[in-house]
């Protein structure tokens, strides 16, 4: 059994309709229970090689192992098993559907995902340890979700990407829609779970201010290559 | 839970979904009312005349037999000789048999000489009888008894004059013989609405003067003398027949066809109207394709409706594609949103139809003589239904696959 949840080997990604343009990943791997931050500025091609971990979209060269599943080999409907067992999403912001109830949000992963419904034993009940835990107001998991505050949805995002223990939590920006404080609140509580559940974080942010928490960061451009084709 | 938080979508778009959900109700209301209408229409047709066997003519098409002597519209070739009628009176397999004489008319309305046997006699909608709704049974020789859209058009009412014009559309009018309405009957939605019925003497009575279409100059026979008159046909246009035993129809059928004195017709009432209807049928065909293209545009408009959607919606794809659903979940969900509209589209267009029937059935029976049973939704009706579904699921099929085919490239990262 590997200990690493995450490991890239010579990925690379040509963009569709953009000829010559091409993203090169020699090498990135993310071991059980490391918090990895990833910096890059717009345009660096990081929410690429977030769809390219994720399996929403493949690459034309490479691995790319999720828990020692190379999910670049597996057609398009395992892929989005993977994902759905493996990984725990954090956007920006929208996290939640506005339609659905907190409770729904949380456990809506666990519909696509099996395994992790099992390792969830009692979803609900953990679903609302993981609202107290994230310090969430009690009952309000019966909410609509947009009746939440912004801080306050990002955080049933966090227990959303928590529920069934999966390995890999991946969270883009997450704290750009929340103002300073919150932003530090959040964050702890972010780690406190991730630690609690010994599960690894890959966060993308522009903020290098963030870096300090993480136990390595690093930058897309150290890792990653633009590639332009000699035109 | 999938199918809740679809349902929980679609209450979140409650105003534009309703609409669609509306615009597929009314149209499959109208189709279904259309459907209703147009059976309701064939049966009330088949139901114009019941309970007789055979119609009796001179030789011509049988649908302008049945024409002619029930619909009252166009003329006969020839007439029936009083001879005639009395042989085929006379057989034993004849029950009864009523004489019908038309030629006259009295403003619009057809005026038909007939005998008292035809108050009795002549049955419709599964063996109803004429009622009065006022007056009596003509008694007297001058004596008439018109129909209820007759009464109601003209404004007469029982012991009004009524001047009888000789053919039809024609300014030659009998007027030295005046008739007076004795009764009027109840609306039935048949040809006999618009009749003024008059006895076969009658009918006898204000030709007197005349002679091959035209009256004799100078000629006036006083009333008085006429009552005294014989008054016995010399020929009828139709005669309606009833046979002692059913089985003994085609018999009796054959052997008036082969009446060796004069070439004479008989008719089966339901087998001429179902050929009458075969013609007339074109209409209602075309009624009901009109219908169809209502719901099909309904259901394009459904279509649009999720189109539209598709682009506010992109976020909410994202977050089901980051959760692990496949494009094809994607699609699924579109899929069944469209076809829980058309469902409930269609289940509520049939209660709107029902609701329009028990409202209307009143009205139009009173108004046009058509009787709309109410009865249990039809097995076609469950087919309709069950086909504005399929439909709906085909159509959003569209949608859907560019719904898939941009959470195919979207992916879970959305730029908002």
């Amino acid at each position: 059994m590997t200990n690493t949840t995450l490991e890239i080997t010579k990925l690379a990604y040509r963009w569709p309709g953009r000829a010559g343009f091409s993203l090169i990943v020699p090498h990135l791997s993310v071991a059980q229970g490391e918090s990895l931050l990833l910096l890059g500025e717009s345009g660096s091609g990081k929410s690429t090689f977030l769809s390219l971990i994720c399996g929403t979209i493949l690459p034309d060269k490479g691995r790319v192992d999720i828990a020692g599943t190379d999910i670049a080999a597996l057609s398009g409907g395992v892929r989005d098993k993977v994902r759905a067992e493996q990984i725990g999403v954090i956007f920006q912001q929208f996290n939640l559907l506005p339609f659905g109830s907190v409770m729904d949000n949380i456990l809506l992963p666990l519909h696509f995902a099996p395994a992790r419904r099992k390792r969830a034993a009692d979803a609900t009940t953990e679903a609302s340890q993981l609202c107290a835990a994230l310090g969430l107001p009690a009952g309000v998991t019966s909410a609509k979700a947009t009746t939440l505050s912004v801080g306050q949805q990002q955080r049933v995002a966090v227990a959303r990407a928590l529920i069934g223990q999966p390995p890999l939590i991946i969270a883009d920006e997450p704290t750009s829609a929340l103002d300073a404080n919150s932003q530090v609140a959040f964050l702890d509580l972010l780690f406190e779970q991730a630690n609690t559940h010994n599960t690894s974080l890959l966060m993308v942010s522009h903020d290098a201010r963030l870096g300090e928490r993480f136990d390595r960061v690093i930058r897309m451009e150290d890792i990653a290559q633009i590639e332009r084709a000699a035109a | 839970m999938i199918l809740r938080l679809a349902i929980a979508s679609l209450f979140a778009r409650a105003l534009t979904v309703g609409m669609t959900i509306l615009a597929i109700a009314l149209s499959v209301a109208l189709f279904l009312g259309v459907e209703k209408v147009r059976t309701g229409a064939k049966a009330s047709f088949a139901d114009t005349i019941s309970g007789t066997d055979l119609i009796v003519g001179a030789r011509s098409g049988s649908v302008q037999l049945l024409l002619y002597s029930v619909f009252r519209i166009g003329n006969a070739t020839n007439n029936v000789t009083w001879k005639s009628y009395q042989d085929i009176a006379a057989r034993s397999d004849v029950d009864w048999i009523v004489p019908i004489s038309l030629g006259d008319s009295h403003r619009q309305f057809r005026v038909m000489g007939t005998t008292q046997a035809f108050f009795r006699h002549y049955k419709y909608r599964q063996g109803r009888s004429l009622a009065m709704s006022n007056g009596t049974i003509m008694d007297d020789l001058f004596d008439t008894v018109i129909g209820a859209d007759v009464a109601t058009t003209l404004s007469y009412s029982v012991g009004d004059p009524i001047i009888v014009a000789h053919g039809l559309a024609s300014f030659t009018e009998h007027k030295d013989q005046p008739f007076r309405v004795s009764g009027i009957l109840e609306k039935t939605g048949t040809p006999v609405d618009r009749t003024v019925i008059v006895s076969m003497q009658a009918i006898e009575a204000i030709h007197v003067d005349w002679q091959s279409g035209a009256q004799v100059p100078g000629q006036s026979t006083p009333v008085d003398v006429i009552r005294n008159m014989e008054l016995t046909p010399t020929a009828i246009t139709a005669a309606l027949v009833g046979v002692e035993s059913p089985l003994q129809t085609f018999a009796l059928q054959r052997a008036i066809n082969q009446y060796p004195e004069e070439p004479l017709l008989a008719i089966l009432p339901g087998v001429a109207l179902q050929e009458l209807w075969g013609i007339v049928g074109i209409a209602e065909t075309a009624l009901l394709a009109v219908s169809a293209m209502v719901v099909v545009t309904a259901l394009i408009g459904m279509m649009a409706t999720i189109f539209s959607s598709l682009n506010e919606r992109r976020r909410e794809m994202a977050i089901f594609r980051a959760m692990g659903a496949r494009p094809f979940t994607i699609l699924s969900m579109l899929v069944l949103e469209a076809m829980v509209m058309a469902a409930l589209g269609a289940l509520f267009g049939v209660v709107l139809l029902y609701i329009g029937l028990i409202i209307a059935q009143p009205i139009l029976d009173s108004t046009f003589g058509l009787w709309l049973p109410i009865t249990a939704p039809t097995l076609r009706e469950v087919w309709v239904i069950l086909g504005v579904i399929c439909a709906g699921a085909i159509v959003s099929l569209v949608p859907a696959l560019r719904a898939y085919r941009m959470s195919v490239a979207d992916g879970m990262i959305v730029k908002t």
